[in-house]
């Protein structure tokens, strides 16, 4: 459950201006500016303030969302700009509102204001039905995989596909067995017949993650997808998500607050503070950032930076 | 929420009373009402696309099926048990031949239905707390609504409809067992005349008690099972919440089941006026 911000800035770090005001420039928000360094920005141009056209850079886009959950102002106009076909990081700390932010993206929760512009459409009016349809194109991973615990692993891979469609049983279990062949799970013996709780960790994130991707989604989303996992298996995850981000060629946002993790697979980073996106940019662009909170998480974190302002985390991007 | 409301009310004059005497009542109509609304909208997805024909027979055969040993067992010893206590009385007045009928017609009104919802409380109930609540707080359930699946189609319709078919089915397996355990106490024990405890039985019971006792098996099923499905689907937090929740299901519905009972009874009362 996300909880109000804990910790609140003081403002004067705050107005400190930042690298180069950015992207969303001329939404008029209130002290915090956004700093995202220049970079290709293809979807710039359209005026601020109105819904932008869908451009090929961006599957999603975010502008000025707001939610509050009773007493507690969770989001305070957050913007986002998702890449597609990148990797797309939301780091923040515990309670900032990340898992609130991702299950707007999917339409889950209702705003109080803003806009969610998924391949230009806005999601935020959207009945139900039309809600249904928008989610065929998402997959999520959840944290712990969320498997159905009373079906085995075919039907929870499968649960997509019969819900959405009649499809014979050979063709189901066609793109089931495609699809544990190509994550690696097809070697583990007799897995197919196998409940989640006889799955290891790992195993049966990959199965999660195999039911995400199995109605071929645009966008997957990760939630916090290496918490509570060893140095070793957090690799594996990492490597599990740079795969699947090549291989199906899937816009990816993942939110985290393992730094480490963050800093070795991200091609975008987008730092939730305060119910704002206080900077966006690349991982080098992140590390010379001098934005206190920023730094805060990224020091703690125990990165460092090495000459090029690149992160010196132990398996650097290739 | 209701602590929102509490933080959020106005804290002067005449207002602060307001807040302070409504704050309970508020929880109490948002209580009946969140069930109310869950109870609808189960009811208004068992007539909306997709039907999905094994869960309701899944949840069937685990409330009905998997509760059978123990209502035999018991059925059984209550039926047993009340023809003793029933004989004890009788005995008084030599009247020992009026056992059967005298059980058969609480079995029958009051101990088959009540008995029968009790325990299925205790067994189903607790168990439907358990599994929904741990689907809610393993995100399962939330998995569900990004598959564009009804989370109260999928879990709670089932759920709610199994138990309102089977009840009363089970009610009458109960009736059974519990009539034969009064029959061998009284014959084999207590050496009642055969032919006048099944004799007096017959005339003095009714298709219409059963009626009675399956239209109040039937409600009490719905009962149960929406406190289970509240309880459990409504769960925050972690396993001692589970285990919390499990623990209101089990004593909310066994306590609807029995206030229930009084105000069914009154009202079948006036439906099914008693012959003599």
């Amino acid at each position: 459950m996300e909880t109000a911000p804990q910790r609140r800035p003081s403002r004067g770090s705050l107005a400190t201006p930042a690298v180069v005001a950015s992207s969303a420039a001329g939404q008029d928000e209130g002290a915090t500016r956004k700093t995202a360094p220049p970079q290709k920005r293809g979807g710039e141009g359209a005026p601020p303030g109105k819904p932008e056209e869908p451009t090929d850079q961006y599957q999603i886009r975010v502008r000025g969302l707001n939610k509050t959950f009773g007493p507690q102002h969770v989001l305070r106009g957050v913007d986002l700009d998702i890449e597609r076909g990148k990797i797309n990081i939301v780091i923040g700390g515990s309670g900032q509102g990340k898992s609130v932010l991702m299950k707007h993206l999917m339409g889950l929760l209702k705003p109080d204001s803003g806009q969610i512009l998924v391949d230009g459409e806005d999601i935020v009016p959207m009945n139900d039905l039309a809600l249904g349809k928008l989610r065929r194109k998402f997959g999520m991973v959840f944290q712990y995989a969320a498997l159905f615990d009373s079906q085995n692993v075919v039907e929870n891979i499968a649960f997509p596909l019969i819900e959405r469609y009649h499809l014979s049983r050979e063709e189901v279990m066609t793109r089931v067995r495609d699809l544990l062949k190509r994550l690696d799970l097809a070697n583990v013996g007799g897995i197919e017949q196998k409940f989640p709780a006889e799955l290891s960790g790992g195993q049966r994130k990959r199965v999660g993650l195999a039911r995400a991707l199995i109605d071929r989604p645009k966008i997957l989303l990760y939630d916090e997808p290496t918490t509570g996992l060893d140095p070793v298996a957090t690799k594996n995850v990492d490597d599990m998500i740079l795969q699947t981000s090549r291989d199906f060629g899937v816009t990816s946002v993942v939110i985290s607050h393992d730094m480490a993790s963050t800093f070795r697979i991200a091609d975008k980073i987008s730092m939730l503070y305060d119910g704002k996106i206080l900077i966006t940019g690349t991982p080098a662009e992140l590390m010379r950032s001098a934005h206190a909170p920023l730094r805060e998480f990224i020091d703690m974190a125990g990165l460092r930076r090495d000459e090029d302002g690149k992160a010196a985390a132990p398996e650097a991007r290739k | 929420m209701a602590e929102a409301s509490i933080d959020t009310a106005p804290r002067r004059g005449a207002l602060a009373v307001g807040a302070l005497l409504g704050a309970p009542v508020r929880s109490v109509f948002g209580f009946f009402g969140d069930h109310t609304l869950m109870l609808f909208s189960a009811f208004a997805y068992l007539f909306r696309r997709p039907f999905r024909l094994r869960l309701f027979l899944d949840q069937m055969e685990f409330v009905g099926v998997g509760s059978l040993p123990i209502i035999i067992l018991v059925g059984f010893f209550s039926g047993a048990v009340s023809a003793q206590q029933t004989i004890r009385a009788l005995e008084i007045f030599g009247q020992e031949r009026y056992v059967g009928a005298t059980v058969g017609l609480s079995l029958a009104l009051e101990l088959a239905p009540v008995f029968t919802a009790l325990m299925i409380t205790a067994r189903a109930g607790s168990g439907m707390a358990t599994e929904l609540g741990s689907m809610r707080i393993t995100e399962q359930i939330d998995a569900l609504t990004t598959f564009a699946v009804s989370p109260v189609q999928y879990l709670i319709t089932p759920r709610i409809v199994a138990s309102i078919i089977m009840m009363p089915v089970m009610t009458m397996v109960f009736n059974i067992i519990g009539l034969f355990g009064a029959y061998l106490y009284s014959i084999y024990l207590k050496q009642i005349d055969v032919g006048a405890f099944i004799e007096y039985f017959r005339y003095m019971t009714d298709p219409s008690d059963y009626l009675q006792g399956g239209i109040k098996a039937a409600v009490f099923g719905a009962a149960l099972s929406l406190a289970a499905c509240y309880q459990g689907f409504n769960v925050r937090g972690g396993a001692k919440e589970v285990g919390l929740a499990t623990t209101r299901a089990v004593v909310a519905g066994s306590v609807s089941v029995l206030v229930l009972d009084y105000f069914l009874s009154d009202m079948l009362a006036t439906f099914f006026p008693y012959r003599s």
